[in-house]
């Protein structure tokens, strides 16, 4: 079947394949998140050196969708300034896998897509808020993660 | 319904509107998800409309006409039900909210007073949640203790484990599903329920998925308690039957209280109704109990040994075609003959819902996930599993459609 709107090559790959998984011994981020309609399970770690995302990595089981786009937002974020991870929005992120559509077309699914992107977002505000004890810096990431399914 | 020389779905196909349904892009609904809940017949959703268009009226407090009839209605259902199930007393059927209502009434009004500190209670590794939540429950709040029969390779019960259980002489009751919701597995009910006679432990039977697609005779099963829901065998959402014996509902004290369950009030004491009433507190779901009328009718209309040999049919030809298709695996006894018309499977290394949203741009509803049965999930080492399930009016054509479906999942993930 070719031309499939969800499953491309490149989804089925990443699954097969995760990029950066693994475990990071005491990260300075940790979160883990769970979608139980799906049964995705992720936590996802973040090194952070001069407001830099140095290392992340992730473990977890999920399916396809989950999967691959946990190894993409890995991907995207690794290297870069943590003021602009903040701003991370998800159709960057659906994009990179042609998964846009699944806003429209599936609520369901599109819970699976999100998931890391979520975990991401509570993740830097608990680092902010709580590590840091920056609220301002925290911003309403709280808020945003909660908003994304 | 038409002429019975006819295959099953063909002659009772037509009588359910949302079949005809074309979902996604244009593809002809292809419905399996029957262990979930059942689509409805026209007569079914008839009666709903009749009866509030015609009578709809609260039942046994008036005296007008509308009430008369509807009160006629309601317990021509509980009737009906004693009928369909052999059962001598049709005041032993009590109406709930369905099978997890049944067993939690259990739970709480029976088992508040009749289970203690050293007890036990027994249940499997392929109960439905609601088979197993209330009783942990039960058995933490009273310091008894909670066991479990394990299932096979195949996926039946272990039955020399209720042995062990029953031979403790501290059980005081075991708790099991007729057919289980994932597997499909039959349980052997006859001789669990002899074993929990001869050993004096109460019996509590799970047929959620047992009455709506076999012959189930309760009056000569000689369990204890029996549960079941009217949404997965054709009836409405909202209906549910506890049957229980007579000796032991009398000795219960009443699950909830209000209206209809009341003899006499008076400011500091109160005295309960009689049989069934004692446990139907407040204003039941009375249209919906009068629609399951017209489900039982449809069913017994069809027979249900032709419901059961439909299924067997439908069942053997997929299971058939499923062991064909690359990298699927299929949990259960894979054997008709000791399972109902579930079938559950993965394929090696695909997660179900990325099976079932496959399959679904095909117009083919299968159910993907735990399906209320984690305890089970973690027996069979996986997070979820897909399961197809069938009905009297699921074709042979259908199944085609599933295993092409499931073929064109084997091509996208290459296995
Ligand atoms: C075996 C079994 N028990 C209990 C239930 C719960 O039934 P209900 O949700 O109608 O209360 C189900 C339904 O999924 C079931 O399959
Ligand atoms: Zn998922």
């Amino acid at each position: 079947m070719s031309g499939d709107p969800i499953y491309t090559e490149m989804i089925i790959e990443y699954s097969r394949n995760p990029s950066n998984f693994g475990k990071i011994e005491n990260p300075q981020i940790h979160r883990h998140d769970s979608n139980p309609l799906c049964g995705d399970s992720i936590d996802l770690y973040v090194n952070i050196d001069d407001s830099k995302i140095t290392e992340v990595k992730f473990d977890g089981k999920g399916c396809a969708i989950c999967m691959a786009c946990t190894s993409v937002l890995t991907e995207m974020i690794q290297g870069k300034n943590l003021d602009d991870v903040k701003n991370f929005q998800k159709d960057e992120l659906l994009a990179e896998l042609g998964l846009e559509h699944l806003i429209k077309t599936s609520p369901v699914r599109i819970k699976c897509a999100l998931l890391s992107l979520k975990a991401l977002k509570y993740g830097i505000y608990s680092y902010f808020a709580e590590k840091m004890n920056d609220v301002e810096a925290a911003g309403n990431l709280k808020e945003e993660a909660a908003s994304l399914y | 319904m038409q002429s019975s020389t006819q295959s099953l779905d063909t002659q009772c196909r037509s009588d359910f509107p949302v079949l005809k349904r074309r979902v996604r892009d244009d593809k002809a609904l292809v419905y399996l998800d029957n262990a979930a809940t059942t689509q409805k017949p026209i007569q079914v959703i008839d009666a709903i409309t009749n009866y509030y268009k015609n009578h709809n009226s609260n039942i046994h407090r008036a005296v007008h006409a509308l009430a008369e009839e509807s009160t006629e209605a309601f317990e021509a259902t509980r009737s009906k039900i004693a009928k369909f199930l052999n059962i001598a007393h049709s005041e032993e059927i009590i109406f709930v909210r369905g099978t997890t209502e049944a067993i939690n009434l259990i739970a709480y009004a029976w088992g508040r007073d009749n289970v203690q500190k050293g007890d036990i209670i027994v249940t499997t590794e392929y109960e439905h949640h609601s088979n197993i939540v209330p009783w942990q429950v039960l058995t933490q709040e009273t310091g008894a203790e909670l066991r479990y029969v394990d299932i096979d390779d195949n996926g039946e019960l272990m039955l020399e484990q209720l042995d062990e259980h029953l031979a403790t002489g501290k059980v005081k009751l075991v708790a099991v599903s007729h057919v289980s919701n994932v597997l499909g597995t039959i349980t052997d009910i006859q001789k669990v329920i002899k074993k929990c006679k001869d050993a004096g432990a109460k019996i509590l039977i799970d047929g959620a998925q047992a009455v709506p697609h076999m012959k189930v005779d309760i009056g000569n099963l000689g369990c204890d308690f029996y549960a079941f829901s009217a949404h997965k065998m054709l009836g409405p959402t909202g209906v549910g039957v506890l049957w229980a014996r007579k000796e032991l509902l009398e000795n219960m004290k009443p699950f909830q209280c209000g209206g209809d369950m009341i003899r006499e009030v008076h400011k500091q004491e109160t005295t309960w109704n009689d049989l069934p009433y004692k446990f139907e507190a407040g204003t039941p779901n009375v249209a919906d109990v009068i629609c399951f009328a017209a489900a039982i009718d449809y069913l017994t209309e069809i027979g249900m040994d032709n419901v059961r040999n439909h299924e067997i049919e439908l069942t053997k030809y997929a299971l058939e075609k499923m062991s064909k298709v690359k990298g699927l695996v299929i949990y259960g006894p894979n054997d008709t003959k000791k399972q109902g018309g579930v079938i559950s499977f993965n394929f090696k290394d695909v997660h179900p819902h990325d099976v079932a949203t496959i399959i679904d741009k095909n117009g083919v509803a299968i159910r993907s996930g735990h399906h209320c049965a984690q305890v089970l999930m973690e027996k069979l080492d996986v997070a979820a599993t897909n399961r197809a399930s069938f009905y009297i009016y699921n074709t042979k054509e259908e199944v085609n459609t599933l295993i092409d479906s499931l073929e064109q999942v084997a091509k996208v993930f290459k296995l």
